[in-house]
């Protein structure tokens, strides 16, 4: 029971500079966890899809900007222009997928219950495995962080009678994912396909008598839920690398959509960070206790104790189901 | 023209409400029994046995336990794989531990397990539905696999950290373990499938199927029937996971012989997930059409000239299968089920065109 | 006329109750979604073996009153008793092992399932044999799946639908569909049946089927009847009582007469002539 209760928060007290250590750590992680659900929320906001392929969207971003490059390489075309040159094209790929997936499976399913459109991206998720792997490789990939001016290196901070490293990689990842979540706050609020957009989230039917093309709404969509693919993945991948098992990492944006609730912007950046955050200090100061390896379903399980007390998400409104 | 069911008249309930009302089709469920139980081992060497008759039929049970859950009372799960983890090491702890008892009767139990662990987990369905509840079985998913790697005991502490299944014998014939052969190996998962498929047949045609339909096709109108929900959602997965956990453990004593935690990974949810889906939502006949389609799939690839590359055939199969449920859920959300229903339906009016 | 029904049994031997007496007492109840009234201080009474119409304009609360009676809604204040027993916080399987069965607005069949399976699970909660026989599916389990079937059979007979009993009732014409719900609802051999507007939608020789259904319902079975209707001249001819709701509050209530007399339900309907 001490071990359980009581030891942890001591080492806590004890050693502060640790607990903070670990709170960034969750806190980057988050940001991150917090970046792939936001794609989730677009494509759920928009066309009411729950899209399962954000993870391997994800993957699939990342592996195109560093195939790119690389065949860019041995052409003899390397170095920052190069990388920039690669940056383009992964952007023009996920337009390319957005609006592949919007001529081949979203309108021929128009209309169908959302849990055959839900499977439906189980589907697409399997094809990019296969056609990324094909492609690509299956091999992990190094992300070309110095081309892109990424930064290395660390500062280390004197606090709390410790010391504390802040990667300036994740530093700046917190600014990119930061930059990105209000650049879209503001698309979506200010300019006149944002308002088409939350014309589309509220009632489709609506939408289209008012003469909104649904059809260009969700390529729209599933591009930006691409460009926000291709963030996380550039930041992922330059933490660790590009590999097809960042799919199964990004499956943790589904537990953060619980917290946050599928249609809130702000909901999935405080469900990513509380859950980036609650996996890092439970995995570093419960996990020895059982072993380790928590991190691999703590998220979930919060997320379902969760969903028993409050099924509609911390910002979600309370569910009348009418008859 | 031999097709018809032109003649048969039906003079009680009971016979009209049989499973197969059609003479033809129990001559045909008939002939194709005969064919598993006799005609299959006499031809098929041990390669066609143990590479893809076994598989298949273990495959075809999990579907049909998925397909109790997914198909018939519409809560979707993507905790398969772990449901059948538990089946195949609750059968490896009993036969381990009480090795005088038979393995068949260990192999059947291991259900119970499995039944209990996914009723705990089919709890959260009362309030959630849909995607959300998707999400709550992965917690399943990835609780349970964690806990095959880091609970010893589970694999009695076996360094390998894998499951090694001991030589089990069943009438001094071995059944499992290096010495048993395919075929017998092959006769005991069909026995034990045709078994339990006939189990779910007359589950699902009667008052409990019903209530399972009842309950995915409108739950609201279901409760006025007087169906509460819990007990009911409960019951489909606890059943759902009985026939998982039976066909993780037949997966792993009759075909597999050992097995690492990563066997039942989320991987092979979504395998089972994907047979149910082109087979298609709440037919058993599905089941294994859909796990024939997906459990050959590779098989075929491999013998197309590619070089033989095995990462080539991986990748492609992964390609076809998002492919073929895509196509699916656009062509025919049905299935193959459905299809094999529309042919059977030209055959009774041929040659005429309706 | 119409086949003998199975159903039932001897109808005067199942209810402890006379005809005439209350069977169902709403009592001040009130209902709200957030901060929207649906339904305000609302008393009213059922007797047993009539047919009691709700009327009233689009929004009135008719719906969430029937929605309250089955226990899908529970109302913040007032009560509801049943038989004489009030009751607490009821959920809708209680309300329908009590004898309350219920069609719906909008029809809410089981889509996947035939017409006969529908009416199949009607009987669900008179089925009692368990999982055990249910899998082997032989013996009592299949007695009992014989002795409802033939129940059910009785009830397609008495609603003409034999043709289409293994028919798919997403594939249904509207006005059967509705047909095979009130079979639905039949198969439950229920005391107090709720028809939500059971003739929406119909053309006029189906409301004239559908008219003769609930009069031989509740004259041969002796079912008791509340139904929502809008067709103003088929209540007027069905029913024995009429209560009217406009914006949640009772208005009127009283035999028809009465109420196509009363100035504040012409108000409603016509809107007031100041």
């Amino acid at each position: 029971m001490y071990d359980v209760f009581m030891d942890p928060f001591v080492q806590m007290a004890q050693m502060p500079d640790l607990l903070v250590q670990v709170l960034w750590e969750g806190l980057v992680s988050g940001v991150l966890y917090a970046l792939i659900a936001l794609g989730f929320v677009l494509i759920f906001k928009a066309s009411g899809v729950f899209n399962f392929a954000q993870g391997i969207m994800v993957v699939f971003s990342a592996l195109s900007l560093v195939g790119i490059y690389q065949f860019l390489a041995r052409n003899g075309f390397s170095g920052h222009l190069a990388a920039f040159v690669a940056l383009v094209g992964a952007i023009g790929v996920m337009f390319l997928l957005a609006v592949a997936v919007e001529k081949i499976v979203l309108r021929p399913l128009v209309n169908q219950p959302d849990i055959i459109l839900f499977m439906a991206t189980f589907g697409i998720t399997w094809f990019l495995i296969g056609l990324g792997e094909i492609i690509f490789g299956g091999e992990p990939k190094a992300m070309i962080s110095d081309q892109l001016f990424l930064p290395r290196g660390a500062w280390n901070v004197d606090m709390l009678g410790g010391m504390v490293v802040f990667q300036k990689l994740d530093v700046a990842a917190a600014v990119i994912a930061s930059l990105m979540i209000a650049s879209l706050a503001v698309f979506f609020q200010k300019t006149r396909i944002g308002r088409a957009l939350r014309a589309v989230a509220d009632s489709h039917k609506a939408a289209l008598s008012v003469g909104i093309s649904l059809n260009q709404i969700w390529v729209i969509v599933w591009f930006a839920a691409g460009v926000v693919a291709l963030v996380a993945g550039i930041m992922w991948g330059a933490r660790s690398n590009v590999s097809f098992s960042l799919q199964i990492i990004a499956l943790k944006a589904l537990p953060v959509l619980i917290l946050g609730g599928f249609t809130s912007v702000p909901g999935a950046i405080v469900g990513g960070l509380i859950i980036g955050v609650g996996e890092k200090l439970a995995e570093f100061y419960w996990g020895p206790l059982v072993g380790g390896g928590i991190e691999a379903w703590f998220a979930y399980v919060i997320a379902l104790v969760f969903l028993l007390f409050r099924p509609q998400g911390l910002f979600g409104d309370k569910i009348i189901e009418r008859i | 023209m031999f097709y018809r069911e032109a003649g048969q008249f039906k003079d009680n309930y009971a016979a009209d409400r049989a499973v197969f009302p059609i003479l033809q089709d129990r001559i045909g469920l008939g002939v194709i029994l005969l064919a598993a139980f006799l005609v299959v081992p006499l031809l098929g060497n041990a390669f066609f046995l143990n590479s893809i008759m076994t598989p298949f039929l273990i495959m075809a049970l999990g579907a049909i336990g998925l397909n109790i859950l997914v198909g018939y009372t519409g809560l979707l799960s993507l905790g398969t794989g772990a449901f059948m983890g538990v089946g195949a090491y609750a059968a490896y702890k009993l036969t381990t531990s009480f090795p005088q008892v038979n393995v068949l009767i260990w192999v059947m139990c291991s259900g119970f397990f499995a039944a209990a662990v996914g009723a705990v987990f089919g709890l959260p369905s009362l309030r959630i539905k849909g995607f959300y509840l998707a999400v709550a079985t992965l917690a399943a998913q990835f609780f349970l696999q964690w806990s095959f790697v880091r609970v010893g005991w589970l694999y009695n502490h076996d360094p390998s950290g894998a499951i090694q299944i001991p030589a089990r014998t069943l009438f001094g014939l071995p059944i499992t373990g290096p010495h048993a052969t395919p075929l017998t190996q092959y006769l005991v998962v069909l026995s034990i499938v045709v078994f339990m498929t006939l189990i779910a047949s007359n589950i699902v045609h009667g008052r409990i199927g019903r209530s399972w339909m009842a309950v995915r096709d409108m739950d609201i109108a279901a409760q006025l029937m007087g169906i509460r929900l819990l007990p009911t959602k409960l019951l489909a997965f606890a059943v759902s996971s009985f026939f998982c956990g039976v066909a993780g453990a037949l997966m792993v004593f009759f075909w597999l012989g050992a097995a690492e935690p990563v066997v039942f990974d989320i991987n092979l949810s979504f395998k089972i997930l994907f047979m149910v889906i082109i087979g298609g939502l709440g037919s058993l006949i599905g089941c294994f059409l859909g796990a024939a389609l997906i459990h050959v799939l590779p098989i075929v690839i491999r013998m197309l000239p590619l070089g033989g590359d095995a990462a080539m055939v991986e990748h492609l199969t992964f390609l076809l299968v998002g492919a073929l449920i895509i196509f699916f859920l656009i062509v025919e959300p049905h299935g193959l089920a459905q299809l094999w229903r529309l042919l059977k339906q030209k055959l009774r009016v041929w040659p005429f065109p309706y | 006329m119409t086949a003998p029904l199975t159903l039932y049994g001897d109808p005067s031997a199942r209810s402890s109750l006379a005809r005439g007496e209350t069977l169902l007492k709403v009592s001040d109840v009130s209902l709200s979604f957030g901060g929207v009234k649906a339904i305000t201080k609302v008393s009213f009474d059922i007797r047993k073996g009539e047919i009691r119409a709700i009327i009233g304009p689009n929004g009135a609360g008719k719906t969430s009153m029937l929605n309250v009676i089955n226990g899908f809604y529970h109302p913040q204040q007032g009560e509801i008793s049943y038989r004489g027993a009030a009751r607490a916080r009821m959920k809708p399987y209680q309300a329908a092992s009590q004898g309350i069965a219920r069609t719906f607005q909008n029809v809410a069949l089981f889509k996947g399932m035939s017409a006969l399976d529908n009416i199949m699970v009607g009987r669900t909660l008179k089925m009692k044999r368990g999982l055990f026989w249910q899998m082997l599916r032989k013996g009592p389990a299949m007695d009992e799946e014989v002795a409802h079937r033939r129940v059910v059979e009785d009830i397609i007979d008495f609603l003409q639908i034999e043709a289409i009993r293994k028919t798919p009732v997403g594939k249904l014409p509207y006005g059967l569909q509705k047909r095979v719900e009130l079979g639905r609802a039949l198969a439950m051999e229920p005391e107090l049946l709720l028809l939500d507007e059971p003739m929406a939608g119909m053309n006029l020789e189906e409301k004239e089927d559908m008219c003769r259904y609930i009069l031989d319902l509740n004259s041969q079975f002796g079912v008791t009847i509340a139904l929502i209707e809008h067709d103003i001249g088929v209540v007027m001819d069905l029913s024995d009582r009429v209560v009217v709701l406009e914006y949640g509050h009772k208005i009127a209530d009283g035999v028809p007469d009465e109420v196509k007399a009363d100035p504040r339900v012409i108000d409603a309907y016509l809107g007031v002539a100041h």
